[in-house]
């Protein structure tokens, strides 16, 4: 037999597996969410780890975008929404009585598919949230948006126009912008529902890199459509199906050989 | 699903079988030019082999299409298995002309005056080839498992093949040139079965998603 070894798959050198330092995080217990009468996510239990990479894929009305939204309570912000369950974050349970909402927020920040950068500047839109949880200091503010630009990969492209519009950028910079944005008041958590979608892909793939540079310092749950980005940038994949979980799994796992063959069917673009 | 895509691995399935059922056929016509010592029969694997060729650079071209669909799972498993596998067919191919050139050289020359279990050698990697085959036409890794082991009893086998040419040699230096021929027979057939443990080992890949390459999943030496 010859002895030359080769890589067993595509997938498996891409990233090193997460599982040996894995630290839950955020763990899902039960939940339930209802619109109305209509429960759109049914019992889903679910341990997230710290700094590690977790995609949610399912067809559309899955309830993955929903239970994005569960982990900082956007759902709140919806007339006849009602939970069942629990979240907990670092063991607190963010459904609570005694949850701040704005500093839950402030601790699992959010990117939406569409940049909404604010109609102000670029160093404004960063400088903002700083601002509103009381930084004053000019100088402190001016570090902290350099900072944020530079771990969103956008320093170099804006640091001679920071007081332009920042709606003069471009969608991909506008996105990076909306993640600077993020990552400035420091969350330990950043929820992105599909951060790339409208993106082309010169810019879906300095999003893809910033995502997997990010990891060093935040837990990242992302929701996408893109079966291959789930596969280039995560480390555990989610399947939700009609509100339920199907499987969740090391993202090397589900897109080699998935255990459950609903799972099987929706990767292979065989679904239904 | 795309149905393009979907063509696309039904023709590399077409393609693989096809030079499977070639590399099979190039190998038996080989090992029949030799102990029938036919030169016509040993002519024609080269033929057998060429077509072997165009089907590994067709099947990897089809593969090349294919990724870039991006496939995932069961289908990610098969085009990168498959790639592995005409790799593997191809070079069965190039050990079958070799047997067959080293068969014709043979045939032109007087019979050697001792005899060596070549035949048994043939007869168990081509056994080991056709289930290699088997298993992947079937996808049965059950199956593809159970021949690995097989692949001891052919390195046993040509170790000792190898040893009795070498005293023959030393015995008859007449014979040395024949002897030689033998030998590199003996070794050609000894990585056909090397090449069918490769592909049996692709089988269980593709059925499993279990990489039991290296692993000593051989097992002990089976008797003979």
């Amino acid at each position: 037999m010859p002895e030359i070894s080769l890589p067993t798959t595509m997938l498996t050198n891409v990233k090193a597996a997460p599982a040996a330092r894995a630290v839950p995080l955020i763990t899902i217990e039960n939940l339930a969410l209802y619109y109305g009468a209509t429960k759109a996510l049914k019992n889903i239990s679910l341990t997230l780890s710290e700094r590690v990479v977790t995609a949610f894929i399912g067809p559309s009305g899955c309830g993955k975008s929903t239970l994005l939204r569960c982990l900082n309570r956007m759902n709140d912000l919806i007339d006849n929404v009602r939970i069942e369950g629990s979240v907990k974050i670092g063991g607190h349970d963010i459904y609570g009585p005694d949850v701040d909402v704005i500093e839950l927020r402030k601790r699992v920040g959010m990117v939406f598919q569409k940049s909404n950068p604010f109609p102000k500047s670029i160093f404004e839109n960063v400088a903002y949230g700083l601002r509103l949880h009381g930084m004053r200091d000019k100088s402190s503010l001016e570090a902290s948006v350099e900072e944020s630009l530079r771990g969103a990969a956008l320093w170099d492209e804006v640091k001679d126009r920071l007081h332009a519009s920042a709606l003069g950028l471009s969608g991909g910079q506008q996105q990076r912008l909306c993640i600077a944005r993020a990552i400035a008041i420091k969350p330990e958590i950043i929820l992105m529902d599909e951060p790339a979608s409208a993106l082309d892909p010169i810019a879906t793939a300095r999003v893809e890199e910033l995502i997997l540079e990010l990891k060093e310092n935040f837990t990242i749950v992302i929701v996408t459509h893109n079966m291959q980005q789930a596969a280039r940038i995560s480390d555990q994949t989610a399947f939700f199906y009609l509100g339920e979980l199907v499987e969740y799994d090391a993202t090397t796992k589900i897109f080699t050989n998935p255990a459950r063959k609903q799972t099987e069917d929706y990767v292979t673009g065989r679904f239904g | 699903m795309d149905l393009h895509f979907e063509m696309g691995l039904d023709a590399l399935r077409q393609k693989l079988l096809r030079m499977a059922s070639y590399a099979e056929t190039a190998v038996n016509r080989a090992v029949a030019a030799l102990v029938q010592r036919d030169y016509q029969q040993a002519l024609n694997v080269k033929d057998d082999d060429r077509l072997i060729d165009q089907l590994e650079v067709e099947i990897d071209e089809l593969v090349i299409h294919l990724l870039t669909k991006a496939p995932l799972a069961t289908d990610l498993r098969l085009v990168t298995v498959a790639m592995k596998i005409a790799q593997n067919l191809e070079r069965i191919g190039d050990e079958a002309s070799k047997i067959a050139k080293r068969a014709g050289d043979l045939a032109q020359e007087p019979p050697l005056k001792f005899q060596v279990d070549l035949p048994r050698l043939a007869g168990l990697a081509l056994e080991m080839l056709k289930l290699s085959l088997d298993a992947f036409v079937q996808k049965d890794s059950v199956a593809a498992r159970a021949l690995i082991p097989r692949d001891r009893q052919v390195d046993a086998l040509n170790k000792e093949i190898h040893r009795v040419l070498v005293q023959h040699m030393a015995e008859d230096p007449q014979s040395v040139g024949r002897c030689l021929h033998l030998m590199v027979i003996s070794k050609s057939l000894e990585r056909i079965a090397d090449h069918a443990t490769n592909v049996a080992e692709d089988v269980v890949y593709l059925c499993e998603a279990q990489d039991i390459r290296h692993t000593g999943a051989k097992g002990p030496l089976l008797g003979n």
